[in-house]
């Protein structure tokens, strides 16, 4: 088991750094045409190349300078391949695999292009760019993800999202849209977009954890959180003096440590006050808390050092010490300051029930307007829980009810089904 | 837009509606489903169907009529029901269809209703 998992903990390293070449080559070959879709056809020529040429006559010593340079003579011969692909996916892991054999990966991993990438997440985050396709096309052209597995996690049809994904990139080639990190004036809005597309990203995947999709052909989405949390020390190292950067890699960090702890040794949904703090990765709890101390060192407060501060406060029984629920809902209403999302009102509303029990966190759910929370499950899981605490069971029941039929996950629905059939008896 | 949201159950899933050890989760998911369907407002119909092995199979060959017990395919997942459901658009219909309970373990398709032909008054 342990050699197992030091050979998948490789072989996802390889992987990454595959990943981590193919965005910044797609970067390098764009930047002066801005021609995205050009450059992804290229670059997949020099991939298939690559798996021609390689294993006879051994991986280059460099080998992103000889996928750049074959890709370019591509790009000059104007040559397109006859068909076109979706993706470089499957190329992308024969690639990793050949790197892995000819330790040249210790050079792919530093590489010898200045790193364009964070310009091109820039470009792909830019207010010109429809903001729903955003972050497909960042998971796309920075991390080589194929347009079907982008699809699925965005719970969107491939055929429509491939279109999308088509017409973004003809934008960002013919309306002059820059492939670059905006002057001081215009950073931090431009910075935002970038953020919140790796966090869409990230929740994509998160939220598919618990959702029972296991092992596919398909790539799991459960990696998708795994790929947005890598995009974060990307923008955190190139822009230090940014702390919203590292406030949300601290919040991917955070919710990552305790991924696991999401559900039982018996496959079952945990809610957060029943997990185990024993099964939470002490690791990335460090790691979060190294991230979000450094940010709030700039005394720049923003939307996403606030969630971590959340987060980081739900996971204060990791120390042995109980939760400072008073601290929470002080958190959540600076934070409705910066971002009044309708999951900040309702985490408020939890938050208020454990600080001053439970009729005023109700009190605060059915403060938020019916159109807005009726069609939101997390609402209705928390209503049901406050009306069940509160010895309201009549009412409890068919909110239980509503909010597993609200869910995606398996292991979710079954958790609420099953509290509501207790919630028939009185204690 | 009007969409079937069709429910392909797996032939374990089919037998847990005879399972008593899992016939009342079953039945519990599909409820749960359905009332949030209609209490969302988009429910405008469905049903649930019994298993294959209930069906009869109606074809006309040169003018000759064949009735067959089944289908009995081979085929890993079953048609176990349908809703219908009145959406504004194909984004919001895969939404609800990643709800249904069948979607984490045997598949759910979802198809956009016909209008009527030219010439038939609705």
């Amino acid at each position: 088991m342990v050699a197992d998992a030091a050979e998948g903990a490789a072989h996802r390293a390889i992987e990454l750094a595959a990943r981590s070449s193919y965005g910044r080559l797609v970067a390098v070959l764009s930047a002066r045409s801005h021609d995205l879709a050009a450059a992804e056809d290229a670059l997949s020529d020099a991939f298939a190349a690559a798996l021609a040429q390689w294993p006879v006559a051994g991986v280059p010593a460099s080998p992103e300078a000889w996928l750049v340079s074959t890709a370019r003579r591509r790009l000059a011969d104007g040559r397109r391949r006859a068909s076109v692909r979706e993706s470089a996916a499957d190329d992308l892991a024969y690639v990793a695999t050949l790197l892995q054999r000819s330790d040249a990966i210790s050079d792919a991993a530093t590489g010898p292009f200045p790193d364009r990438r964070l310009g091109l997440m820039f470009a792909c985050a830019h207010p010109a760019v429809d903001a729903s396709v955003r972050t497909p096309l960042m998971l796309q052209v920075v991390l080589g993800l194929d347009a079907g597995n982008v699809a699925s996690a965005f719970l969107e049809s491939p055929s429509s999202m491939a279109q999308r994904l088509v017409r973004a990139k003809r934008k960002l080639r013919d309306a002059g849209i820059p492939f670059a990190v905006p002057e001081r004036e215009e950073l931090p809005p431009r910075l935002t977009a970038v953020l919140e597309a790796i966090y869409a990203a990230f929740s994509a995947g998160w939220d598919a954890v618990t959702g029972g999709d296991v092992g596919s052909g398909a790539m799991s989405h459960a990696d998708l959180a795994d790929e947005a949390i890598w995009l974060g020390p990307l923008v955190v190292d190139a822009l230090p003096v940014e702390p919203e950067a590292k406030g949300l890699l601290a919040l991917m960090l955070y919710c990552h440590a305790r991924r696991d702890a999401r559900t039982g040794a018996d496959g079952a949904y945990r809610p957060l006050a029943h997990q185990d703090p024993a099964r939470w990765s002490m690791a990335l709890i460090g790691e979060a808390e190294a991230a979000l101390a450094a940010a709030a060192r700039q005394l720049q407060p923003g939307r996403f050092q606030l969630e971590a501060a959340i987060q980081s406060a739900h996971l204060a029984p990791a120390f042995g010490r109980p939760a400072d629920w008073g601290a929470v809902v002080a958190l959540y209403d600076t934070l409705l300051a910066y971002a009044p999302t309708v999951g900040a009102l309702v985490g408020r509303a939890a938050a208020l029930a454990e600080a001053f029990g439970a009729a005023a966190g109700l009190d605060a759910c059915d403060a938020l307007a019916e159109g807005v929370v009726q069609g939101y499950q997390p609402w209705w899981a928390l209503r049901a829980h406050l009306l069940a605490r509160l010895g309201r069971h009549e009412e409890a029941r068919p909110a239980y009810e509503r909010a597993a039929g609200l869910t995606r996950s398996v292991a979710v629905r079954a958790y609420l089904l099953g509290v509501r059939d207790r919630a028939r008896i009185t204690p | 837009m009007k969409y079937a949201i069709l429910v392909y159950e797996t032939p374990s899933e089919l037998a847990a509606r005879e399972d008593p050890a899992r016939v009342g989760p079953y039945w519990a998911a599909y409820t749960a489903y359905a009332q949030a369907l209609s209490a969302a407002g988009v429910s405008v119909g469905g049903a649930g169907l019994q298993p294959p092995g209930m069906a009869t199979t109606v074809r006309l060959r040169g003018g000759q009529q064949q009735v067959q017990d089944g289908p009995f395919a081979d085929t890993k997942e079953l048609l176990g029901g349908l809703f219908l459901i009145d959406v504004a658009d194909l984004d919001a219909a895969l939404v609800w269809a990643a709800r249904c309970p069948a979607a984490a373990t045997g598949s759910v398709e979802v198809r956009p209703q016909l209008p009527p032909p030219p010439g038939v008054v609705a």
